[in-house]
């Protein structure tokens, strides 16, 4: 195959396509209308680059495809020797990182369409950071060392918060540094049990203390193990945001520009339910299995209580913003059910949530820069003036909540027959999430398109632009092909599920068999490797 | 009779004290009305001179990598070490000389002893770098000191000025003596003052009088490099001072006195000294944070977040498992602080204006849309100062905290952690300031000038140098700790 030639530069190329696009952006002249070009071409250069992942993507194989190793800072130091214990420039993608991946480079292009008019003063600062935190964003997805994660994790913070605090609207500072600082605060605390496992491990490899975690070698880890789990879990639960850690959510979306929140919502509220899936669970499989219950519990009040303050929200994007404290609640709830419906449909519902709720927030913008409100009941009847708006509206408002044969369906179905096989009483509980879900979003529905116009100004608001049109077709199109057919996505989700699920089951059957003080050897081929070094 | 190789040695500092003297001499027979850059420009000169006389001193390695009783009786030694910090302290030194161009001509000051001050406290900070006997340590740092002290009153005609430089004058000169009653309790002790012997005579257990020695020096040494409970002096120092001079003493005379620091705790096997530090960094760490998050003076706040970097920095002398790791990461901390610190001062010091009329907070709202350049140049510092990734401040904190860990030092750590997380919102109120606030038209923004620029520059690129590829520099530092060490 030719193409395997760009295989060792694939992921390099197009994680740092965006960035070396904004160093070019830097040095342009401020006009406007070449900057937007320019972050428009960069952003689909990008697109088209990463659809070479899926393309050549072997979709039997577990394993992490297209890896780069190389070594990146050496770390020298007395208590290892080995090679180990450099910092390594480690990436690679199994079906779940593709994905996310594809979604992010996916949304940025559009989030710079929706952006053309609507960002007049300092374009050229606004581009320049939505391409860094593409390629924050895609580094996260596809780091394999976690010095690198860490690193990718960190840096998408403050462009995020920038485009908040700079181009967002009303208490937007306040919204800014309340999402930089609960972010940060949390993330200190994954950082502090990084260092742990880099001091006691001897490497910032994911494979390598994976492998070494669950060869039971570890000194100290029975000890500490609980609180490592949680330090991780406190840096994601706030980015997911799990309840009750959500509160910044609200504040950042409403004040945050289109661009921001459609970015916020649909890529970096992944990056904490990719980080659960991928180490949370990955690394500690026992402790996942052990604080499950209070996490199911956790997830489940989000998904209700989030859908119940949707539904009295009297603001538009406030509404759509909880409903994605509702909507990552079964996300949450799929990947610690710990089987392989749920945590297919988890992942799958990762990206239908990025395709709808970025979608809506993008309309939602679109509403905005003709009335400049959000206020629901500012609008009404509005599918009279707006017919293709309406249409577009509606198409992702069933996506979102969950028709059949559209995307949300699939997910919310595994995730629910997931949490069904684990405990019953989580499926029902979470079943009545759905419900909800209809219930808000026709509601929304309702109250904004239907009856009669009622205030003047709306029956002269122009429909969608062709600009606009075309920023919003690809995600109704992929809405209705995720849902109509699950496979083209799940043949290469699939197995990389596989091996998480067998990862955190397998700890178990080997925990029954022998006593919990002795160290473990595990069974499978993996493991002997390292039990054999 | 002097081997020529022990003038080699002192090649740095004979240098930096040629010019000292050439700028001193050109200095009188200039016209008073001069803005003297010239003057700047020569010692500019001198400290890239120091500069490539120190590389030249790496290629000599084995022949003055020892001490030797025929070279100056032993007091010098030439290393990896002297060798990192002498290229810390020197490249501090010319940035802080290039950003005053500027900042003399703005301010009206027209004396060329400025530029001599700055060469010769160099001089006494290379020479903390590399001194191997205690009383030539003390000269190094009354040296180093004193021309701090007169710099510090360089704004005569601003009375915080003049305030700053007295205060400063007097803790110091009470520290220092402190220090000398270490040194003079160690002699009783080993019946020594050379560092070699000290070590060789504690190295089985040691006596009473030593345990005072090493506390006595913690306490002198504790004042230079502003670590608390010694730390009160800080603030109102930094406020008066000139603010490119501010600069300098946070970070050169700091550097040389964690050196000697280094020097004297671990180059000496000096005994019970693990729970002073312990402490002195958990409180650097906390009254600095927590002081700088009620300030409103730009200076106050970075001399505030100053101590409480030099909290980290002794986080890692805790490290004591692995002994050259926790050396490396406070070197390698005291590098990349130096970075973003005069970086940071250089863009205080240009903002600030005539008289230094704006120094608040406050002042700075805006700058993001006036002057994006210099905001931006602005946010790399902060953000290196919180610790965010790609700058080497982040790298520095990760690396010290990994060595903390590694000496399961949890609860240090946790400290340190919950530190840096508070340390972020005082630095994130100036960037938000800037970008995400209306400007003010009163406060002028001039434009950039080439001195100026290039010290920016140079900041900029340590600071991202360090925070993207630190392997050389880490490096450096590893072999350095390793012949630091007894």
């Amino acid at each position: 195959m030719n193409a395997d030639v760009l295989h060792p530069f694939i992921l390099t190329l197009v994680t740092f396509l965006p960035a070396a696009g904004a160093l070019l952006l830097a040095f342009f002249p401020r006009r406007d209308r070449d900057i937007r070009w320019f972050a428009l071409l960069i952003s689909i250069v990008t697109l088209l680059l990463s659809l070479h992942l899926p393309w050549h993507f072997a979709t039997g194989q577990s394993g992490f495809q297209y890896e780069v190793n190389k070594q990146w800072i050496s770390m020298p130091n007395a208590a290892f020797s080995k090679a180990a214990t450099n910092i390594h420039y480690h990436l690679g993608m199994d079906g779940i990182s593709l994905w996310l991946v594809i979604l992010t480079t996916f949304l940025v292009p559009f989030s710079v369409l929706i952006s053309w008019k609507s960002i007049k003063d300092r374009s050229k600062e606004f581009f320049i950071l939505l391409l860094v935190l593409e390629t924050a964003m895609i580094g996260v997805f596809i780091s394999l060392d976690l010095f690198l994660f860490y690193f990718f994790w960190e840096a998408t913070l403050i462009p995020m918060a920038l485009l908040i605090g700079m181009f967002g609207h009303g208490r937007k500072v306040y919204a800014a540094v309340k999402f930089f600082l609960y972010t940060m605060v949390a993330s200190v605390f994954m950082l502090a049990a990084i260092l742990w496992l880099y001091a006691h491990t001897g490497s910032f490899d994911f494979v390598t203390i994976q492998q070494a975690l669950r060869s039971g070698q570890v000194a100290g880890f029975q000890t500490a193990a609980q609180w490592l789990f949680l330090g991780f879990f406190v840096a994601f639960a706030v980015k997911v945001p799990l309840f009750p850690f959500h509160t910044w959510l609200p504040d950042a979306h409403v004040e945050a520009p289109t661009a921001g929140s459609v970015l916020l919502a649909g890529v970096l509220l992944k990056m904490g339910t990719y980080g659960l899936l991928r180490f949370s669970l990955g690394l500690f499989p026992e402790q996942a299995r052990s604080n499950a219950p209070w996490i199911m519990t956790l997830a489940i009040i989000g998904i209700i209580y989030g859908a119940l303050v949707a539904m009295v929200q009297p603001n538009m994007k406030k509404l759509i913003a909880y409903s994605s404290v509702s909507h990552l609640g079964f996300v949450v709830l799929g990947i610690f059910s710990f089987t392989q419906a749920g945590i297919d449909g988890a992942v799958y519902q990762m990206i239908n949530h990025g395709i709808s709720t970025g979608a809506l927030f993008m309309l939602a913008g679109i509403l905005y820069e003709r009335r400049h409100t959000y206020e629901i009941k500012e609008f009404g009847g509005l599918a009279t003036p707006m017919p293709i708006y309406a249409t577009f509206f509606l198409i992702l408002t069933l996506s979102s909540v969950g028709l059949p044969l559209m995307n949300g369906f699939i997910g919310e179905f595994l995730i629910l027959s997931g949490a069904f096989q684990s405990r019953a009483v989580y499926g029902i509980l979470a079943a009545t999430g759905v419900i909800w879900s209809a219930a808000y979003m026709l509601w929304l529905y309702q109250r904004v398109f239907y009856g009669t116009v009622k205030h003047e100004v709306n029956n002269t608001l122009p429909d969608m632009s062709g600009r606009e049109r075309l920023a919003l077709w690809p995600f109704a199109v992929a809405a209705l092909i995720m849902g109509v057919a699950p496979l083209l996505w799940m043949n290469s989700i699939d197995p990389a599920v596989a091996r998480v699920v067998e990862n955190v089951s397998q700890q178990k059957s080997v925990q029954m068999q022998t006593p919990a003080a002795a160290p473990t050897v595990p069974v499978t081929e993996n493991v002997s490797q390292v039990t054999g070094r | 009779m002097i081997p020529a190789d022990a003038y080699l040695r002192i090649l740095p500092e004979i240098i930096l004290s040629v010019f000292g003297i050439i700028v001193m001499m050109l200095d009188a027979v200039m016209d008073e009305h001069n803005d003297r850059k010239s003057l700047g420009i020569v010692s500019a000169v001198g400290f890239v001179a120091a500069l490539v006389a120190t590389f030249y001193q790496t290629t000599l390695a084995p022949a003055i990598n020892t001490t030797d009783a025929a070279t100056w009786w032993g007091m010098i030694r030439v290393d990896n070490f002297s060798i990192f910090f002498h290229v810390v302290v020197i490249l501090i030194s010319l940035a802080v000389t290039l950003m005053s161009f500027e900042y003399l001509s703005t301010q009206n000051i027209r004396y060329g002893e400025y530029y001599a001050l700055i060469l010769f406290g160099t001089v006494g900070m290379g020479l903390m770098s590399c001194a191997m006997e205690l009383v030539l340590l003390f000269i190094a740092i009354e040296i180093s000191s004193i021309s701090t002290y007169v710099l510090a009153g360089f704004r005569r005609r601003a009375a915080e000025s003049t305030e700053s430089s007295l205060k400063y004058f007097l803790l110091g000169s009470f520290a220092t003596a402190f220090f000398l009653y270490g040194v003079a309790m160690m002699f009783g002790a080993t019946g020594s003052t050379y560092v070699a012997d000290i070590a060789r005579s504690l190295q089985n257990g040691a006596p009473t009088l030593a345990y005072l020695g090493i506390a006595l020096m913690i306490v002198g040494l504790g004042f230079k490099v502003a670590a608390a409970p010694f730390q009160i002096w800080t603030p109102d120092v930094y406020e008066g001072a000139p603010a490119p001079i501010v600069g300098l003493m946070s970070t050169g005379p700091k550097a040389a006195a964690f050196a000697v620091l280094l020097r004297v705790l671990f180059g000496t096997n000096a005994p019970g000294w693990f729970w002073i530090i312990w402490i002195c960094a958990a409180l650097s760490m906390t009254l600095g944070n927590l002081g700088a998050l009620v300030q409103q003076n730009v200076k106050r706040m970075l001399a505030y977040s100053s101590i409480a970097h030099a909290g980290y920095l002794l986080v890692a002398f805790t490290a004591t498992k692995d002994m050259p790791l926790g050396i490396s990461a406070a070197m390698f901390y005291a590098a990349s602080y130096a970075a973003m610190n005069v970086g940071a001062f250089a863009i205080v010091s240009h903002f600030a204006n005539a008289g230094e009329k704006y120094v608040l907070v406050d002042d700075y709202a805006g700058l993001g849309r006036r002057s994006p350049v210099l905001a931006a140049v602005l946010t790399i510092f902060l953000l290196s100062l919180i610790g965010i990734p790609i700058t080497g401040g982040f790298f520095a904190k990760f690396y010290v905290f990994s060595a903390a860990l590694k000496s399961n030092l949890i609860g240090l750590t946790i400290i340190g952690v919950i530190n840096s997380a508070i340390g972020a919102y005082y630095y994130l109120r100036l960037i938000v300031l800037m970008y995400m606030h209306e400007e003010r038209a009163e406060v002028p923004v001039q434009p950039i000038s080439f001195g100026l620029g290039l010290a920016l520059a140079m900041g900029v690129v340590a600071t991202l140098y360090l925070g993207i590829l630190p392997g050389r520099v880490l490096n450096f530092a590893i072999a350095s700790a390793k012949v630091l060490l007894p």
